[in-house]
């Protein structure tokens, strides 16, 4: 990753209401996690987007290589059988 | 003339009202202009939180007058010399270290004003109290963290922030300040009292500047005169490029 200028990364989970799940909402610059909790709330719920909000250093986390991509994804995708369509969803069951 | 409880709350409202207004103003300046994208949101944020307390404020004084002047009546058609707001609110914002300053002594200030101005017996002064309480709180908390890293920081970081210290300190004198719109307000229970809230301030504040490693000014001369609508030559400035739509253009919709 080139350098930047401007502190380290930290990449922000927002949860929309408790209970449900964090999902990725962007990165932020801080020195430390502090400020990258109140940077991430600066940033990310001015209109009322969260309720709680998960920061973790940009570094800390592992990604997939897109070179890997053939082996980590395509055994999945024809077989039809790996997939619950067969089920009804149970009503009420909104989140998943 | 003996002075009425309607004309001191309007007073009062107003001053409140103007601290937010102006010092929305100030903050808002740093738009597009924050040493990262990051402060230039959180400070932003803050003027936003800051003019919803002056609309709350200035619809109130407003309504208390009884004149049908709304908030942007007040905020937008009133004279220099008839805004209240304390002369700390409207200095320039000079470096990011000047406006962190500033920003640690209005917040801790209204941390603990607010506090107590909850409890007021006049319920809609403690309704926007209460909702502004949670507001300042969050302030002071970017202002304490940003004061120690910078003053506990680089040698640049410090000289510039014990710059800022020193050049403001004779602005903090005002905050505390009483007249007979107080006075007669405190007596019914409306007014915070600033007493208590002084020593609060100064234990606070000079423990952060300790740990800050700041030295902490000495007591001296302190500005005042914005409570009474006698400002600085920056007033005037803010109010003319403020003001300037609905002067022009009065009554201006789109």
């Amino acid at each position: 990753m080139a350098t930047d200028s401007q502190l380290a990364t930290w990449e922000v989970f927002m949860q929309a209401k408790p209970g449900a799940n964090y999902i990725h909402a962007g990165s932020v610059h801080a020195s430390d996690k502090k400020m990258a909790l109140q940077n991430a709330r600066d940033t990310y719920t001015r209109r009322g987007e969260g309720t709680s909000i998960w920061v973790v250093p940009t570094d800390a986390i592992v990604a997939s290589n897109p070179e890997d991509s053939d082996m980590f994804f395509d055994p999945a995708n024809d077989k039809v059988y790996r997939h619950p369509t067969f089920y009804v969803m149970p009503e009420g069951a909104k989140a998943i | 003339m003996i002075m009425t409880e309607q004309q001191a709350l309007y007073t009062y409202a107003l001053r409140l009202g103007d601290n937010a207004l102006i010092q929305s103003y100030r903050l808002s300046e740093w738009c597009s202009n924050g040493p990262i994208l990051e402060e230039d949101l959180a400070l932003t944020n803050f003027a936003l939180d800051m003019t919803g307390r002056a609309q709350a404020l200035l619809t109130y004084a407003g309504q208390i007058e009884g004149k049908g002047q709304t908030d942007d009546d007040l905020a937008y058609r009133r004279g220099e010399r008839s805004f209240y707001n304390q002369l700390i609110f409207e200095l320039p914002n000079g470096d990011f270290a000047f406006t962190i300053a500033r920003l640690l002594f209005t917040s801790t200030y209204e941390y603990f004003f607010f506090e107590q101005l909850q409890h007021s017996a006049d319920k809609t002064l403690a309704a926007i109290a209460a909702k502004t309480l949670k507001e300042v709180k969050y302030h002071r908390a970017h202002a304490t963290d940003w004061t120690l890293r910078l003053g506990d920081g680089t040698e640049q970081s410090h000289n510039r922030m014990q710059k800022a210290i020193n050049e403001l300190w004779m602005y903090t004198g005002e905050l505390f300040a009483t007249d007979e719109t107080e006075g007669l307000l405190e007596d019914r229970n409306i007014a915070a009292d600033l007493a208590p809230i002084r020593e609060k301030w100064n234990n606070h504040i000079n423990r952060i500047l300790e740990e800050a490693t700041m030295a902490i000014p000495v007591a001296g001369y302190m500005q005042s005169g914005g409570r009474k609508g006698i400002h600085s030559e920056h007033l005037g400035h803010i109010l003319s490029e403020m003001q300037y739509l609905q002067r022009a253009y009065p009554d201006a919709t789109w």
